[in-house]
């Protein structure tokens, strides 16, 4: 057992895939003699060599693209794109192809492809630059999406990625690389579709993925400064997606909140939102709660920024709302 | 820089002021980051000014401008008041984008700055439209696009260029050509190495490659290309050759080059050339140059401390301007 940051388990995993799988290799724009725009690679380049740790152009269409037609032939591509931003200028690639090929094919084709990004705001980089579009790629049959929120579960959920037969798109928060936590040595796998209880509780189940994962566990602080013991759930993959795991709670604690950093309309939280309403509509106390970013542009300012991203004062407001907590 | 000669001496004073005040206005950028006043992320463009200053030095008023991410120059060459420059960089309400943009997203419409765009080659198709309404309109302006070398390799870039090129749109492509695409030396992001200019050969575009250090000389092919642009010949290409002497953002660790070729391409420094070249032709005096240093730098202080004394945006600019109404 050692406290590493996740920047460090997401690298052990990249490390693990390149030393085990000849057929593996990782492209990405500046993941190579930059040392990765935000140091995951660093070092890979000196360490495995320029065909294996290989910078592309800035061309997100053909890198994905690319990632797509080697995994259709055998090999085990890690496509790194820069942030889920610029995955915008390769999403007909993942959408139209990679997600596609097993179907159209008849099963003839698969496309084991991960697709390594960062997501999320926070850090003042305005509009283009702040935005979650991991619950996007999640509605579309056909691809995979982990998104971890500790370096347990980055470690974990990335060894699974290896394992997949589909196209994976690995989401990771731009805040969270130097969050540190606890990561066995003995091996270990976080399988797909499984959801993770991070915090047990009774009275309300408040349900995350990514850095609000973390928003959910401050709520749950305040929660118990109040007397109520909030469970937190942590999604942990967008597809598949565990809902027996927060049905289950939720038929436990009765109430239910949703939180997620995109925007509040359209976010995958409310397609979660509505599962739980169907599965454990006689359990409820209210209505499934959703708190997410507030429906505007990421804006540079700081204090303007800052407010439209969720924090646990409004997890706590919105149970207040629905649930008189 | 033998066509300095042509110019008179309020021309050489006016762009030597503009490049110095540039220069001064990044590098107190950078001091006002580390003071944490200015967040997110920040492009100087330190090296780069002879291209904004020469190239807008014979643009019109009615000529757009657009770019990218690493704006400040040729917003401050287009007129934008270094005040609202850098309130923009500390999120101010009095910044040219009300503090919601930042340093990435620069705009001053009434100025035809059509902005600072941040996603690679973004701004290219932008360009493109922009050419086309000046077309539809027939009227004569002009639009200035500019680009890194990294951005070529997208594919908006080839689709700019085919569509302005077939329906001859008055748009100059302007490369900056710094070598550089984040920690991606050109050579190794380009199957056709250098000499990029030649790829507007494929789309039937004029282009020159020119000394982007020089800003006489790209006055003067600014000024050439216009002539072509304004008689409704379609686009021009140039590709200015220069350097950015800092690193790709203030989080660059820069372990792609070394500091000596940093050092060695500092004999390229444009503006200490051009401030030699205009007193050795007897252009301008030192004394001149001195009153004007001196001139620049309260502009660049003054900016500060309008940024400094400027209020944030008020809370109700979060969901002003989402859409009109
Ligand atoms: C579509 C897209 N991909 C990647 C990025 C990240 N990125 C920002 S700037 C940059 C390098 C661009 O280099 P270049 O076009 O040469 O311009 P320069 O920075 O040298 O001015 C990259 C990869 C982005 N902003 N948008």
């Amino acid at each position: 057992m050692a406290e590493i940051i996740m920047r460090e388990a997401i690298a052990r995993g990249l490390r693990e895939a390149l030393d085990k799988d000849e057929r593996a290799f990782i492209m990405g724009e500046d993941v190579g003699a930059y040392q990765g725009a935000y140091a995951v690679t660093k070092g890979f380049f000196e360490k495995y060599g320029p065909e294996r740790v290989r910078d592309t152009p800035i061309a997100e269409g053909v890198m994905v693209g690319a990632g797509v037609g080697a995994a259709m032939a055998g090999q085990r591509p890690i496509v790194e794109i820069m942030t889920i931003n610029f995955l915008l200028l390769g999403i007909d690639q993942v959408v139209n192809h990679a997600a596609k090929l097993r179907y159209m094919s008849n099963g003839q084709l698969e496309v084991p492809l991960i697709i390594r990004t960062v997501t999320g705001g926070g850090a003042q980089l305005a509009a283009t630059h702040s935005q979650s579009f991991e619950g996007w790629f999640a509605s579309v049959p056909g691809i995979k999406v982990a998104i971890p929120s500790d370096p347990y579960d980055a470690l974990g959920l990335f060894r699974s990625a290896l394992d997949e037969r589909d196209p994976v798109i690995f989401a990771e928060h731009a805040l969270l690389y130097g969050f540190k936590g606890e990561v066995p040595d003995a091996p270990y796998k976080v399988p797909f579709g499984q959801a993770a209880v991070k915090r047990e509780g009774k009275d309300i189940t408040l349900v995350a993925y990514g850095r609000m994962v973390h928003v959910a566990q401050n709520a749950a602080k305040l929660f118990a400064e109040m007397g109520k013991q909030a469970e937190v759930i942590d999604v942990r993959t967008l597809r598949p997606l565990d809902l027996d795991t927060i049905v289950k709670s939720v038929k436990k604690t009765n109430r239910c909140i949703v939180v997620e950093e995109v925007w509040e309309t359209g976010g995958f939280g409310s397609w979660i939102a509505q599962s739980v309403q169907e599965a454990a509509f006689d359990d409820l106390d209210g209505p499934v709660g959703h708190v997410g970013g507030l429906d505007v542009p990421a804006p540079y300012n700081g204090v303007l920024e800052a407010a439209a991203i969720p924090d646990a004062k409004r997890v706590l407001q919105k149970a207040k709302e629905l649930f008189g907590m | 820089m033998k066509v300095a000669i042509n110019l008179d001496k309020a021309q050489v004073a006016e762009m030597y002021r503009q490049m110095a005040l540039i220069r001064l206005f990044e590098e107190q950028c950078a001091r006002q980051y580390q003071q944490g006043k200015i967040r997110g992320f920040l492009h100087l463009y330190i090296g780069q000014e002879a291209v904004a200053v020469g190239a807008m030095s014979v643009t019109r008023k009615d000529d757009y401008v657009i770019t990218s991410y690493r704006d400040h120059g040729h917003a401050i060459a287009k007129g934008i008041h270094p005040n609202a420059v850098m309130a923009e960089l500390f999120g101010k309400v009095t910044g040219c984008s009300g503090g919601k943009g930042g340093s990435m997203h620069l705009f001053d419409i009434e100025k035809r700055f059509m902005g600072g765009h941040a996603i690679v080659a973004g701004q290219m198709p932008l360009a493109c439209g922009l050419g086309l309404a000046i077309k539809r309109k027939k009227e004569d302006s002009a639009v200035l696009c500019f680009f890194g070398d990294g951005a070529v390799n997208e594919g908006y870039f080839h689709e700019s260029l085919n569509l302005a090129s077939l329906w001859k749109l008055p748009v100059i492509f302007f490369l900056e050509n710094n070598m550089y695409g984040m920690g991606t030396l050109v050579s190794r992001a380009r199957a056709a190495g250098k000499d990029i200019y030649l790829a507007a050969d494929a789309y039937n575009i004029p282009a020159a490659q020119i000394d982007g250090m020089d800003v006489a000389a790209v006055r003067e092919a600014t000024a050439e290309a216009l002539k072509r642009v304004r008689t409704g010949d379609g686009p021009v290409f140039i590709e200015a050759m220069t350097y950015r002497f800092r690193g790709h953002s203030m989080s660059d660790a820069s372990y792609y080059r070394e500091s000596s070729e940093v050092e060695r391409e500092q004999v390229r420094d444009p503006i200490p050339a051009f401030k030699k070249l205009a007193v050795t032709e007897g252009l301008i005096s030192e004394k001149e140059l001195a009153q004007i240093d001196k001139e620049v730098e309260a502009a660049v202080t003054e900016s500060i401390k309008f940024a400094n004394e400027s209020p944030n945006p008020p809370m109700e600019a979060l969901f002003e301007h989402i859409i009109a109404s």
